[in-house]
């Protein structure tokens, strides 16, 4: 316990000390809910654009830090040797994964209360039950698996800066194509049916229908953040080189 | 410099020494079809320091990784610390540091950070202020990483490998980038960890820092050891009856002239530096200072003990045909 809590606590300090790391999981994440919020950009069909917009940005946060900064900071760190280096201490490839892990959700924690906090101030009321948020933290957490997974499938295969550019590539490809901003049923044909089976926009879908009281989560959302939680890691621990 | 490892514990250093730490039997690595060690053999004891020597691609790295753990062995037996390094890797971890060629350091992290992060790690870390004293970081200790000179990085590296306490440590290339006061303090910790007991297995490309400070030095090339003995015994060795005399001298004069005087060959080997072919005797060094001081020439230098430099040379052209 000693060398995870001493990890945790590194992992975190450096988290919330990258300057590039809080602009892109709390600074961009806020602007946009403010700006999609306040400016009628697209036609979300809901009586208030916040009521669209918050799900769909908490399921951004959760993609940012799963994703691209768990990713990109990993990717780093096999690059300048610092997974090598560990790997001669008793720390242990299974408690460096879980400080990560432990790190992420502390991360996810912080901007879910800072974009909730916004939201509210925006006009945003939960109309779920208490099931409903039960189903939105876990649809979140089988999220971060399946973002986890494929951002440390590209960290543990690609060079740091090679990593650095495809994870900022295909978040902003995912922002579009993951009915974040962009309603599902905005995207044409064949791009909307994709982007269904991909977890961006499983993870918004669910979150959405969690957070209103309009409809349940449904099972094709859990079905495929589900599938996709199993195979990245799968993959991610298959093809992962360590230096 | 007090004693890194163990400062205000018992000395272990009668127990163990002259015990092997470690044990390579003919170790093989192979990369797909490419065999970069090709049956490597060599023992490290308790309170000996080994160097590893050899070019680049000689297999110094690949063997010192499967000591550590990180590599996969194709062939032969190893032991660290009777334990097999693949096998037991986690029971072995605890008993060994290792400072990486390139630090494997988080480079947003102080060395305060640092030490507090790889004190977590360890049962019973070496407390963190004596080591700040040690190696001399008082002033660089809140600077991150990335921000410390090349020496105070190394000497970061060179701490964080000892935090545990490790019976054995595995060093590559600690000196590369250091200045030279660093280079006496990090000696002097190899010192004090060897006069601790410690078994230090280092790799380097600099010569004359293992001959300073390696009981024992292994050359390496092309995936064999090559010789192995201490530096005074391979010098002499490699040399055997022919050391040259050198010396300098930055007055110019005949090199003929003097060759046909003293009956042996001068060479100027660079700048100002000259080798007298042939044994280094007694009357070849009188002939020679006589000579020079008939035609009013200054000596800078003169010397006929050889480095271990110019053995290693020796030895890999040998190899080399």
């Amino acid at each position: 316990m000693k060398a995870l809590r001493a990890q945790v606590r590194a992992e975190t300090y450096m988290t919330f000390r990258r300057g590039e790391t809080l602009l892109l999981t709390i600074g961009i994440p806020v602007a946009f809910l403010l700006f999609f919020s306040s400016v009628k950009v697209i036609d979300t069909g809901a009586t208030r654009p916040v009521n669209f917009y918050l799900p769909g940005i908490l399921a951004l946060a959760v993609m940012s830090t799963s994703m691209v900064s768990l990713g990109i900071a990993t990717g780093f760190e096999r690059g300048y040797g610092v997974l090598k280096r560990l790997g001669a201490t008793p720390l242990g490839r299974p408690r460096l994964l879980a400080a990560k892990i432990i790190t992420v959700v502390v991360v996810e924690v912080v901007q879910s209360v800072v974009l909730v906090t916004v939201g509210v101030a925006l006009g945003w009321r939960l109309e779920g039950s208490a099931v409903a948020v039960v189903e939105a933290v876990g649809v979140a957490l089988l999220a971060s698996i399946a973002f986890g997974g494929i951002g440390l499938v590209m960290a543990g295969a690609l060079k740091a800066e090679l990593n650095l550019a495809a994870a900022n590539g295909l978040y902003l490809v995912l922002l579009l194509l993951g009915g974040m901003v962009v309603p599902l049923g905005k995207l044409p044909g064949v791009l909307g049916t994709v982007s269904r089976l991909l977890p961006p926009a499983a993870l918004s879908t669910a979150l959405r229908s969690a957070l209103s009281s309009t409809s349940d989560v449904s099972l094709h959302s859990f079905v495929v953040l589900a599938v996709w939680a199993f195979i990245a890691p799968c993959v991610a621990a298959v093809t992962f080189r360590w230096e | 410099m007090g004693s890194p490892t163990h400062p205000g514990a018992p000395d272990r250093a009668a127990k163990n020494r002259q015990t092997d730490a470690v044990v390579c039997d003919r170790l093989v690595v192979s990369y797909g079809a490419f065999e970069a060690v090709k049956g490597v053999s060599f023992s490290a004891s308790h309170g000996e320091v080994v160097a590893l020597l050899g070019p680049n691609g000689a297999g110094k790295t690949s063997t010192i990784e499967v000591l550590e753990g990180y590599r996969r062995r194709s062939g032969g037996t190893v032991e660290v610390l009777g334990l097999d390094p693949a096998r037991d890797h986690r029971d072995l971890v605890g008993k060994i540091g290792v400072m990486l060629q390139n630090g494997g350091v988080y480079p947003t992290l102080s060395p305060a950070k640092l030490f507090e992060l790889f004190s977590g790690y360890y049962p019973d870390p070496i407390d963190t202020n004596h080591l700040v004293d040690v190696f001399a970081l008082g002033d660089a200790v809140k600077t991150p990483w990335r921000h410390l000179s090349g020496g105070e990085q190394q000497r970061t590296s060179l701490a964080l490998a000892l935090i545990g306490k490790p019976e054995i440590v595995f060093l590559d290339e600690p000196t590369a980038g250091v200045d030279p006061e660093g280079r006496v303090a990090i000696r002097s910790v190899v010192a004090g960890l060897a006069a601790d007991g410690v078994c230090v297995v280092l790799a380097t490309h600099e010569l004359g820092e293992a001959e300073r400070i390696a009981d024992r030095v292994v050359i390496v090339s092309d995936g064999r050891v090559v010789a192995e003995g201490p530096p005074a015994d391979l010098v002499s060795d490699a040399g055997g009856a022919r050391a040259d005399v050198t010396f300098a001298t930055s007055d110019g004069f005949d090199v003929g002239s003097l060759s046909e005087s003293i009956g042996t060959t001068v060479v100027k080997i660079g700048p100002d530096r000259y080798r007298v072919d042939g044994a280094a005797s007694a009357e070849t060094i009188a002939r020679l200072t006589a000579w020079m001081a008939r035609h009013g020439i200054v000596l800078n230098d003169l010397a006929t003990a050889r480095t271990l430099e110019e053995a290693y040379l020796e030895i890999l052209r040998g190899e080399r045909g």
